[in-house]
């Protein structure tokens, strides 16, 4: 059953309030932020408060990330943070983070050398950190391939068009038609290197029409899931990434005909009137497997 | 001398005799008491053509109902936050020196905390109430400024311990948005309109003296009527009853709060999976938070499968009269309006019910809408684990809620569900045992929170369909546990032997004592 990654709800990490209370609206990952939604004179309270609730609190079924600090400034200095916040965390239990501004394979390659040696030094299983790229930028989009096969450590890639925007010098407009090439591109290299694609966030929050037409957008174009900054944000998700009943039972049949017929490495069949084939067959695949994630069936 | 105690029925322990209320009749369940014995009745009276009621000031009418020390007199808190009348009743009773009144209101609110000073003066020694709040509650509770404990009743209790004489009103003063010069009153028209009366309703056949005070004198006769001039003895005419700004403004919306959203439809999953919301179905929800946030889903739900309710109680907020409009339910019953748009609704629909407390929630009458309800949602400042709630103390042990309808609705609905978060300012609610118990849990079936959803094991009909319906549900031990992981587990507040409140359940017995906190 492949691991679902719909919703990922953003949550500061220096409210000490969300770091108990992100969970109860189950979303399928929660990412604590350290980045841009801490303050500067805040950071190193919100990164103690985060280690001590990766010790004291049990986030059941959640997959919990973090998003650290980068380890390079824009200019390519090293970044104040970035290399603070592993350190600590590691030893916590984080085991999931996203890295943001992530615009070349090098950066990834860093932070695994870096998380190479954290692991080494406290007794965790070598590359057990697993890590999202955070591709906000014309340059890190244009090198989402390379960077998504960049190290093993990469589950996914994610997609920020705040910043993407800034770079590139245009604005974010709701038909979104600015960030078609950018969403695309990284749909496409994260299926050539087999790992999930996470779609940008929707700001307005009170916008729910304009923000469902984005997410259907997101699920067509390829995406996994999406980045969502409010709670109300995470059940909406959770419908359009979600296959109905009638779709599972359908991928069910299909399915169950393939295996009696024997087709799963090819051939073809009619179910109801319609033909299946090996991507009919692995489009159910697909379906059945989120409707497991997803608790539809079992 | 050694005190003589008792332990009721839901294990707490209380002094027998308490000096300053009398025998405590222990509670023993929601409907062990039955009613015997006559109501009381006021004296008799008589009129006579060309009798006037009209008064020049408040200090005539406490002449005229000839106020003396140790009365009893009764004020209702239709204007909230608001109100001024009791103030001034109370203040010309100190100007004129007479001493040792008790106070019997359906509520006191944060407007009436000059009483404090007349309690400390003895012009005011004893205070029956709904709820306290604020400054007054704090002296209560810490300082025992009254020297005798406050008697709290629910809604219902209040109008049952009136009707049967335990409590004896000598003079009732009524503030009338708008009367006539005879003292038919209602409180949908005018300056300081706040919608139904339901409170006063009761205090006027019961009392032996009325005063209506008004801001809105109109002429004889008053087209729509609430409280009869059958009942009144004097009008009293202000220049102003209350402040509009607090009395009733706007509408009360559903709240955008997610954890209290994620609540509410979670609570509205359950009401669903009960199999009661249904064609006819009777409804009465909290206007706070998460309670009023499940008529949202709930009327999703109706839309949905074209359902038709019956009635929906209670406090009434714009978010049932939308319900009302929409053709959702037959009828709102209402003792208490709680918005503007409430208030307008209630002026203009006949849909939109007038109920005293008495038909409310009375147990000891014919007939009480609490007793028709089929789903009842309220929330609580602590819950235990036998079901208990508690709504008037928190757990730093002060005054700081009501009883409100709660008992009356919880023993009358088919399904009484509670929400709450689990924790509130990071102290967890759920405890073994409340720090005071207002509404029983053998009247509570089943709590809903943001972090799991209990049954109450007394209702093993109810868990077998939520779970057949795929709710997932937990035992209320296993949740405290959970919060308990994030929480801890608070110290317990320290009381004195003192008793400062008397919880009493809607028969007239005791569920809980409050103790004066240990400073």
């Amino acid at each position: 059953m492949k691991k679902l990654r719909r919703t990922m709800l953003f949550a500061p990490a220096s409210n000490p309030k969300l770091l108990f209370n992100t969970a109860i609206y189950k979303p399928d990952c929660i990412l604590f932020d350290l980045e841009d939604a801490v303050r500067y004179d805040e950071k190193d309270a919100a990164r103690d408060l985060l280690v001590e609730a990766f010790k004291s609190i049990d986030y059941g079924k959640c997959e919990v990330f973090v998003r650290t600090n980068p380890l390079r400034k824009p200019t390519g200095e090293k970044a104040p943070f970035g290399e603070l916040d592993i350190r600590a965390l590691v030893p916590a239990g984080m085991r999931r983070m996203r890295l943001p501004m992530c615009e070349k394979p090098e950066h990834i390659e860093e932070l695994a050398a870096l998380l190479d040696e954290v692991e080494k030094e406290h007794g965790i299983e070598p590359g057990s950190v697993k890590v999202q790229a955070s591709l906000e930028t014309p340059i890190g989009v244009m090198n989402a391939l390379a960077i998504a096969q960049s190290s093993d450590r990469i589950t996914s890639i994610s997609f920020g068009a705040e910043d993407f925007t800034r770079t590139l010098g245009t604005d974010r407009t709701k038909a979104a038609t600015e960030l078609f090439y950018a969403r695309s591109q990284v749909v496409m290299a994260a299926a050539v290197a087999g790992v999930d694609a996470i779609d940008t966030v929707w700001a307005d929050v009170s916008d729910t029409e304009g923000f469902i037409k984005e997410v259907e957008s997101a699920k067509n174009l390829g995406f996994s899931g999406k980045s969502c900054i409010h709670p109300s944000q995470v059940k909406e998700v959770h419908n359009i990434f979600t296959p109905s009943m009638a779709e599972v039972e359908k991928s069910v049949e299909i399915l169950k005909a393939a295996a009696d017929a024997n087709i799963q490495d090819g051939g073809v069949i009619t179910v109801k009137g319609k033909m299946v084939d090996i991507p009919v067959i692995a489009k159910a695949e697909r379906i059945v497997s989120l409707a497991k994630g997803a608790g539809l069936i079992k | 001398m050694e005190l003589k105690t008792l332990v009721n029925k839901l294990g707490r322990e209380m002094p027998s005799f308490i000096e300053g209320y009398g025998e405590v009749k222990p509670y023993s369940g929601p409907f062990t008491t039955e009613a015997s014995g006559r109501k009381y009745a006021p004296l008799k009276s008589s009129s006579r053509p060309g009798d006037l009621k009209l008064l020049g000031s408040i200090k005539e009418a406490l002449e005229k109902v000839e106020i003396k020390d140790g009365m009893t007199i009764s004020f209702h808190h239709h204007l909230r936050n608001g109100d001024y009348v009791l103030n001034m009743v109370v203040e010309e009773i100190a100007a004129m020196g007479i001493k040792d009144i008790t106070i019997c209101s359906s509520s006191l609110t944060s407007a009436h905390e000059p009483l404090i000073d007349h309690i400390k003066n003895g012009v005011v020694t004893g205070l029956q109430t709904s709820g306290l709040r604020g400054k007054i509650a704090k002296e209560i509770a810490t300082n025992n400024i009254l020297g005798k404990p406050v008697i709290f009743r629910t809604h219902g209790g209040r109008a049952r311990a009136i009707e049967a004489g335990d409590v004896k009103i000598d003079v009732a003063f009524i503030a009338a948005p708008s009367c006539d010069p005879m003292g038919n009153m209602n409180g949908k028209e005018g300056k300081s309109a706040f919608g139904a009366m339901g409170y006063p309703m009761v205090d006027a056949e019961y009392a032996e003296k009325v005063v209506a005070i008004t801001d809105n004198l109109m002429p004889f006769p008053l087209a729509k009527v609430s409280i009869p001039m059958t009942l009144v003895d004097h009008v009293v005419e202000v220049e102003s009853i209350g402040d509009p700004a607090k009395i009733a403004t706007g509408a009360t919306r559903v709240t955008k709060n997610p954890m209290d959203l994620l609540i509410a439809e979670n609570a509205a999953k359950v009401l669903i999976a009960s199999g009661l919301v249904k064609e006819g179905f009777s409804f009465q929800a909290g206007s706070g938070g998460a309670s009023l946030a499940v008529c949202k889903f709930i009327r999703e739900y109706m839309e949905e499968k074209e359902i038709k309710g019956s009635f929906a109680a209670g406090g009434v907020t714009a978010y049932l009269v939308e319900l009302l409009e929409a053709g959702l339910f037959n009828a709102l019953l209402d003792t208490q309006t709680f918005d503007g748009a409430a208030a307008d609704s209630f002026n203009r629909n006949p849909n939109h019910i007038e109920m005293s407390a008495s038909m409310y929630a009375n147990p000891h009458n014919k007939s009480c809408s609490a007793h028709q309800l089929d789903m009842m949602i309220l929330s609580a400042t602590e819950i235990d684990t036998e079901f208990n709630l508690n709504s008037m103390t928190g757990s730093t042990g002060m005054i700081m809620g009501a009883q409100g309808g709660a008992p009356d609705t919880a023993a009358g609905a088919k399904l009484t569900v509670c929400v709450a978060p689990t924790m509130r300012k990071r102290i967890p609610i759920l405890l073994d045992k409340v720090t005071n118990i207002v509404t029983p849990g053998e009247t509570v079936d089943v709590l809903v929170t943001e972090r799991g959803t209990c049954v109450n094991p007394l209702r093993t009909d109810l868990i077998e369909k939520f779970t057949a319906a795929g709710i997932d549900l937990m035992t209320i031990e296993e949740l405290k546990s959970e919060v308990e992981k994030l929480t801890g587990v608070p110290e317990r507040v320290q009381y004195e032997d003192k008793v400062v409140g008397i919880i009493e359940y809607r028969d007239g017995t005791v569920t809980d004592v409050i103790k004066q906190v240990k400073k």
